[in-house]
């Protein structure tokens, strides 16, 4: 599809395009004068726009956009509003809270809003160059916003150390690229996925290799190990609502470039699904499903040390990202709806957490879990929609981490898996001994000190409620999202 | 047969009414919250005794409402009862008001207890009411976290470290029974039907898949023994119990290990008979040593609330023991085991509160004497060790009898062995009741007040069914023999 015709299928970019200016004109405009901060309020609309935008995707046939540089598929369109959303929650946590200065929000919600074109491209991307610009367009922003919390030290650190890995990671990603680049002749998935099927046996060993070089830059985005060291000291030094955001979209943008990538290169359609594409023998799906075993237990044996929320909702999301890649790792259309559905839940359920921290530290002052000691003294909503937020994490009904749980291992157990499952559903005993340390502090202990008092405003406990609303809905009434997740599980190659 | 009434669901769910009520209410109307909790586990215990006086026992499965909750996996709303649940649904009614009013002491965070009790009383019934197995394990779940901040806030001194390893060990169980649950459903072509599953089972490939059977056989029995809690997983049972507030010991006791024994007989044994035979004798073998290393465990313990914990260890064995051995006698000794030991140890459990809230320690040595000035008191424990020792005349001892009769031909001497056990069993309840009640008056504890009317209340309907059904076992054997000689005829055809 050419250029112009391509615009009907690219609203929802178009729109955050329109607000950064937006939010850039009325940031230079407003000044530095203290309490203005409609750039911040701008992005906030610019997202609900677009998310609302996103969804007229949807009845759009699949097809590829802007002479095949990018695609439209359902899948594309659930990452995009998926991103969306996330930027939007995190607009909203920026605007409640104190974290980011506020003379500087605007400046921070321009970036976030090109993080998100960046993520939104990812998602959408069917050519190796594109995969590359819009990564880094994504990553960029993202090094710059972990850099913004008024705590000049740690904030600094983590953003030099997400720079570093990051950079590191990103470039052996590129090399992988510009071997995959080297064997085929060409950048468009299509081309390489072809001359890949062409090719003889010979190539295999350079081509598996591309494909783990390209893992590592996934794996360093999704924080699977051994490229998970930077999460913790990122998580810890960041702003919250950019650590929430971190933890989410650039997992999701992850997770989309995983499936579309492997998925559209290595491998084909068959009947019922999918398969290795035909001149090729290694396992990838295996390696994927060792490194995601891994991945979870080194995920939450890191947990349990921990003192500091962020830092323990890091490893937390090491784990996940384990678990996320057992339905990675199937190769079949029954794993990418399980992944689709358990990061719908994952949105929910880490934002949910994630905004009671912000809530809570900003009035305490700490980030410890022995800071939450006697929480429901204080903050009785707060505490409860954080009890949620955690048995959803383990996967406890009635809430939604449980069917998202439930449906990972049944796509596990439906290609009999038998190993994985058993080390995943043990991981999520593992995972409820630190994940009750919290809540244990919350209920069961009390605080030294008189009664710790939070102060939150009814706009930060009406964005609080809509975020773990879906928690404990989506637990008891999961029919509407595992359709939604069926039919976003559809890929186009 | 399609319910009309909907009995069941309003029987599950009006405990969850209650909940909602008791935390609306402000914080500050602490009995108006106890009254209003009690009296919302009434009805359900009105629908109970209409679901007595309904069911028919000839009749199967009944009181059964179906309806589709989630399409895509063919996910239902299904409930109903027969004659295995009927028993466990009406001791579940029966002792959650009794135990609101052993909470009525209660005064830290009242409308988080009450509620947290109405929303476990709703779970429960779920789980003994469920014929779906999701639905089942989502109440089977939805039970532990209630009960892990009912003994994690509410508890004794150590209540943080017993709430936690109560919360581990059962999630480590049931995770294995998910897995089994995802493999069942995979392997019939999508069902979760517990009613249908027995014969999709044997026409599916699992049918035959005798190794696959018995891991997923082996996945339940973990899960569920761990509920039991059968050896080796008893230890966290004593740590609960005794930091457990005196009304959540009376629950976990009464009614969670039930869901041990009725989820083996209502789900592993339907499912996979050919496995319930090949287990039968290793069954056996972990109940002889639950009834003799209980019972022994019991004699050493010097704090009484521990000594009625390891005395359930022992006494879950008679029911396991029942369960393994498959003839007509042993199954029905089994369930109504399990509806004894309910009433029985909800007693004992009741009457060491009573103690520990006068005495404020549960030291079986530091009383003495004390049937001297608390007759109403020493009468009900009189009562209710005997019946835990199981003397003729009371309900415990038709259980056990049936029990050694249906096993002792099949596992003779296991059968021996574990006869041993209640000749431990009497002796660490006589020398028990010996030293806290006989002898000489210990001085301190003159002065203390006998049971007040709130305790008599609580203990004279549990005292009137012991009795009853030690005369007239049949009241409550006619309810579930039918369906327990169907199930025996299943394990033992396949």
């Amino acid at each position: 599809m050419g250029n112009i015709e391509s615009l009907a299928y690219f609203i929802p970019e178009l729109i955050l395009t329109a607000t950064v200016l937006a939010v850039l004109f009325a940031d230079v405009l407003g000044g530095e004068r203290e309490g203005f901060d409609p750039p911040a309020n701008f992005a906030f609309v610019g997202c609900v726009a677009a998310f609302l935008a996103h969804f007229t995707l949807y009845s759009l046939p699949s097809t590829p956009l802007f002479n095949g540089i990018l695609i439209h598929d359902p899948f594309g369109a659930f990452f995009k509003g998926f991103f969306i959303f996330c930027t939007g929650v995190t607009t909203a946590m920026v605007i409640v809270s104190r974290e980011v200065a506020r003379f500087k929000k605007g400046e921070f919600c321009v970036i976030i809003l090109c993080v998100c074109i960046g993520m939104c491209l990812v998602a959408a991307s069917r050519d190796l160059l594109m995969i590359y610009l819009s990564l880094e367009l994504m990553s960029l922003g993202s090094y710059v916003m972990a850099g913004f919390s008024r705590k000049i030290g740690p904030s600094e650190e983590a953003s030099l150390k997400f720079v570093l890995y990051g950079g590191v990671s990103t470039g052996i990603m590129l090399f992988g690229i510009s071997l995959l680049y080297g064997l085929t002749g060409g950048t468009s998935f299509e081309a390489v996925r072809s001359a890949l099927a062409g090719a003889g046996s010979g190539i295999e060993p350079i081509a598996f290799l591309a494909l783990l070089m390209v893992l590592v830059g996934v794996g360093y985005k999704v924080a699977m190990v051994p490229f998970h060291f930077w999460a913790p000291d990122v998580y810890e030094g960041a702003p919250t609502a950019v650590t929430a955001f971190l933890s989410v979209a650039s997992k999701g943008t992850g997770f989309a470039l995983l499936i579309r990538f492997f998925f559209s290169v290595f491998m084909q359609p068959a009947e019922g699904g999918w398969a290795t594409l035909a001149p090729l023998h290694f396992d990838w799906g295996l390696t994927i499903a060792v490194l995601s075993a891994i991945t979870m237990t080194v995920g939450n044996i890191g947990a349990y040390p921990q003192t500091n929320l962020k830092r323990l909702l890091a490893y937390s999301g090491v784990a996940h990202a384990g678990y996320l890649l057992m339905g990675v790792s199937l190769m079949t259309s029954t794993g990418v709806e399980a992944v689709i559905f358990y990061l719908v839940m994952y949105l929910f359920t880490n934002m949910t957490a994630f905004f009671v921290i912000l809530v809570v530290s900003e009035s305490l002052g700490t980030e410890r879990i022995a800071g939450f000691r006697g929480l429901w003294r204080g903050a009785p909503v707060a505490a409860f929609m954080m009890t949620l937020a955690l048995f959803s994490l383990v996967g406890l009904p009635p809430t939604a981490g449980f069917v998202g749980k439930l449906y990972l291992f049944y796509a596990v157990l439906q290609q009999k898996l038998y190993w994985l499952a058993v080390i995943g559903v043990l991981n999520s005993v593992l995972s409820l001994y630190y994940y009750a340390r919290i809540i244990k502090a919350m209920y069961l202990e009390t605080s030294s000190e008189t009664e710790p008092a939070v102060h939150s405003s009814p706009l930060a406990g009406l964005i609080l409620i809509v975020m773990a609303a879906p928690v404990l809905y989506f637990g008891v009434f999961w029919n509407p999202l595992v359709e939604y997740a069926r039919y976003c599980a559809h890929l186009m190659q | 047969m399609e319910s009309q009434t909907h009995l069941l669901t309003w029987m599950t769910f009006f405990p969850l009414i209650g909940a909602v009520l008791v935390l609306i209410t402000p914080s500050r109307a602490k009995t108006f919250i106890k009254q209003l909790a009690f009296v919302f586990t009434l009805p359900s215990l009105a629908l109970g005794v209409q679901m007595l006086r309904l069911y028919d026992p000839a009749a199967g499965l009944q009181f059964v409402e179906r309806v589709s909750w989630i399409s895509y996996f063919n996910i239902e709303y299904y409930i109903g009862a027969d004659g295995l649940s009927v028993p466990m649904l009406f001791l579940t009614v029966l002792l959650c008001p009794i135990c609101i009013l052993a909470s009525w002491g209660i005064n830290d965070r009242v409308k988080g207890y009450f509620a947290l009790f109405l929303l476990l009383e709703t779970g429960m019934l779920g789980v003994f009411s469920a014929l779906d197995f999701f639905l089942f394990y989502v109440f089977w779940e939805l039970m532990l976290l209630p009960m892990y901040f009912l003994i994690g806030i509410w508890g004794g001194p150590r209540r943080e470290y017993a709430a936690i390893k109560f919360f581990l060990y059962t999630l480590f169980g049931s995770v294995f029974l998910l897995i089994a649950m995802i493999v069942i459903y995979l392997n019939t072509g999508g069902s979760f039907d517990l009613v249908a599953l027995r014969e999709q089972i044997a026409s599916s490939p699992l049918g035959s898949a005798a190794r696959v059977q018995w891991w997923l056989f082996l996945g339940m029995y973990v899960a569920f023994a761990i509920k039991i809690p059968a050896f080796p997983f008893h230890t966290w049972l004593p740590d609960a119990h005794v930091e457990a507030p005196t009304a959540i010991s009376v629950i976990l006791a009464g009614i969670l290990l039930k869901m041990g024994t009725y989820g083996i007989l209502r789900i592993a044994y339907p499912l996979f008979p050919e496995m319930a035979q090949q287990f039968a004798l290793f069954i056996a073998i972990i109940a002889l040593i639950n009834i003799v290393y209980g019972a022994l465990c019991a004699m050493a313990q010097t704090d009484l609330k521990k000594l009625v914990a390891y005395s359930s260890i022992s006494h879950m064995g008679y029911v396991m023991l029942g369960m393994a051995a498959l003839t007509p006698e042993g199954m029905n000794g089994a369930v109504l085991q399990m509806f004894n030991h309910g009433t029985i140890t909800a007693m004992l459990f009741l009457l060491v509160g009573v103690i520990y809230d006068r005495a404020h320690h549960r030291n079986i040595d530091g009383f003495g004497g004390l049937a001297k000035n608390l007759p109403i008191y020493s009468g009900f424990t009189c009562l209710a060790f005997f019946a835990s020792l199981g003397l003729p005349g009371l309900s415990g001892f038709i259980s056990e009898a049936l029990v050694f009769l249906g096993a002792f031909p099949v596992f003779m001497v296991i059968t021996i062995i574990g006869l041993s056990g209640i000749v431990i069993t009497a002796a660490y309840i006589l020398w028990t009741y010996q030293r806290v009640f006989l002898g000489p008056l210990n001085e301190k504890y003159a002065e203390l007040p006998d049971c007040s009317i709130r305790e008599q209340v609580m203990l004279y309907p549990l005292a009137f069914i012991v009795i009853l059904l030690g005369v007239f076992p049949h009241l409550i054997l006619q309810i579930f023999q039918p369906t327990m000689m169907q199930l025996i005829e299943i394990v033992t055809k396949g």
